[in-house]
């Protein structure tokens, strides 16, 4: 088939253009989740978004409006949980991702009738991404990026040293809330492109693989985003035309990359 | 003189343990405080109770006739840390961007770093013999080198106090002396306030011109040579093997 002509698709466009924010939107946040070595609460949220959704599915509502909620006040309760109890970050993440998945198991046990639905959640498909879902990709993919943007500096800070960003005045306690709540949108945004089981990979994939070769902060977050760009749009045109799942492919050449940049390094 | 931080009665608890008991001190503007101690006496801890990294669990700070709560001006203390451990190795920072976060404490919302802020760090930079790093990651300097540059990054928003806790660990003796050097410049010169936590006994005999030696509650705060001379000093000195009479043969 004609790569030009398989661009006039209309769902292919539509997955082109929401999964490219999303991808820049996870590379700029899992370059700040690597750093400060909370890569695994992507992945912890993405389990707590499965529950929600069977919550959205259970009670007839639409699965995203729940989730996003939801994964927010679960994202708090890992922070609070690692900060007042004595567990540690991985730990909290351990017991709040568990009730996400026993939530959604149970959910889809007493309902018994929307299993297919919940399950089509769990390796997401980017190319049946609804106008709506495309909408809120976007705009919320703005909203995270621009928080961002407009916290650069005290988000730059306190993930280099957090002991004297406090003495600048950063805000760290806030800034880590921030951090954790964007990272819970992110989370539910992602798992419509690559599904609940492949979550953290979008965080953590094009970050890892820019920290190889980034010379300063900026170009490592140029590097994250066009890894991530990249990823999301060979991800899709491949699972296209080699009629295989949209989701594990990204992850597929997002590894791809990696294992290129490392090879790259290894070789000079 | 005018008094820059004042601690009255302060105490300092980790859970159930107190770390501090009942310290009070007041530090003049222009002084060269030698903050010294056996291990575990407490110094680390009373440097972040100053900056308001930890919380005081009796007693009062005020900063430049300030509450810690009142006072918003953190620009005009620079700190410059025990090690670089609380630093983030992996992260991709260069010289340049470490040394601008100095000045974020003069910043408001959304902080910008401008071309002007640059030019200060690179003004900094030059100072102190380092611009050559400025486009260099932080990660792949030497030890000594990035201590220069944390102390750029304490410089750069031209505070009125420093304080260093053991500065120079990461040094050899050469760089060591000139290090001493610096600081004695900035604080003769530019009349900047300096708290010193040091074992480097010797360097604030030459250097200083009060100590503060505490061991969990405050032993002495004031001239140097009355605490050599002082009944407090002996037992103070076989704790840390070192001897502070020094000045005198220096």
């Amino acid at each position: 088939m004609d790569i030009m002509f398989f661009l006039h698709y209309t769902f292919i466009q539509k997955a082109f253009f929401a999964g490219s924010f999303v991808a820049i939107t996870c590379s700029a946040l899992g370059l700040f989740l690597v750093l400060r070595k909370m890569s695994l609460i992507g992945d912890g949220l993405s389990h707590v978004c499965f529950g929600a959704i069977a919550i959205g599915l259970f009670f007839g509502f639409y699965p995203l409006y729940i989730a996003i909620p939801v994964v927010m006040v679960a994202s708090l309760l890992i922070l609070k949980i690692s900060e007042s109890a004595r567990v540690y970050g991985d730990a909290a993440i351990g017991i709040v991702s568990a009730v996400g998945i026993a939530g959604g198991v149970i959910l889809a046990s007493v309902s018994q009738g929307f299993n297919v639905d919940l399950f089509s959640y769990l390796f997401g498909n980017i190319l049946v991404i609804s106008n709506t879902e495309v909408i809120l990709s976007v705009c919320l993919s703005f909203i995270v990026l621009a928080l961002i943007s407009f916290y650069y500096w005290d988000l730059f800070s306190a993930t280099f040293d957090e002991e004297y960003a406090k003495t600048t005045g950063v805000q760290t306690h806030s800034i880590n809330i921030l951090l954790t709540l964007l990272t819970a949108v992110t989370v539910v945004l992602s798992v419509k492109i690559v599904g609940v089981m492949l979550v953290s990979a979008l965080l953590i994939l094009p970050a890892v693989t820019a920290l190889q070769l980034a010379k300063g902060f900026k170009p490592a977050m140029m590097i994250g985003g066009a890894v991530a760009l990249l990823s999301v749009l060979f991800g899709i045109m491949f699972s296209f035309f080699f009629d295989v799942p949209t989701g594990a492919t990204i992850v597929m050449v997002n590894v791809l990359l990696f294992g290129i940049v490392l090879l790259y390094k290894k070789i000079l | 003189m005018t008094i820059i931080i004042e601690a009255k009665n302060i105490s300092v608890q980790y859970g159930q343990t107190e770390v501090l008991n009942n310290i009070s001190f007041a530090i003049e503007q222009g002084d060269f405080i030698g903050l010294a101690g056996p291990n575990g006496a407490g110094k680390t801890t009373l440097v972040k109770t100053v900056l308001g990294l930890l919380p005081i669990t009796q007693g009062t700070i005020t900063v430049f006739g300030k509450t810690q709560k009142e006072f918003h001006d953190w620009h005009k203390i620079g700190y410059l840390p025990q090690k670089t451990s609380t630093i983030n190795t992996l992260f991709p920072a260069t010289v340049e961007e470490v040394v601008v976060l100095g000045l974020l404490a003069q910043k408001k919302w959304p902080k910008r770093i401008t071309s002007h802020d640059q030019n200060r760090a690179t003004a900094v930079l030059q100072n102190l013999g380092i611009n050559d790093l400025k486009k260099r990651m932080f990660s792949e300097l030497s030890g000594g080198q990035q201590q220069k540059v944390l102390l750029a990054r304490a410089l750069v928003s031209k505070p009125d106090v420093l304080i260093f806790d053991e500065p120079s660990t990461a040094l050899d003796p050469k760089s060591r002396k000139e290090f001493f050097l610096l600081i004695q410049k900035l604080n003769k010169e530019e009349n900047i306030t300096i708290i010193l936590i040091t074992h480097d006994t010797g360097y604030i005999g030459k250097y200083a011109n009060k100590i503060l030696y505490i061991d969990r509650t405050l032993v002495h705060f004031g001239d140097i040579a009355d605490f050599c001379t002082s009944k407090k000093a002996h037992p103070s000195f076989e704790k840390i093997d070192e001897h502070i009479v020094w000045h005198q043969h220096n």
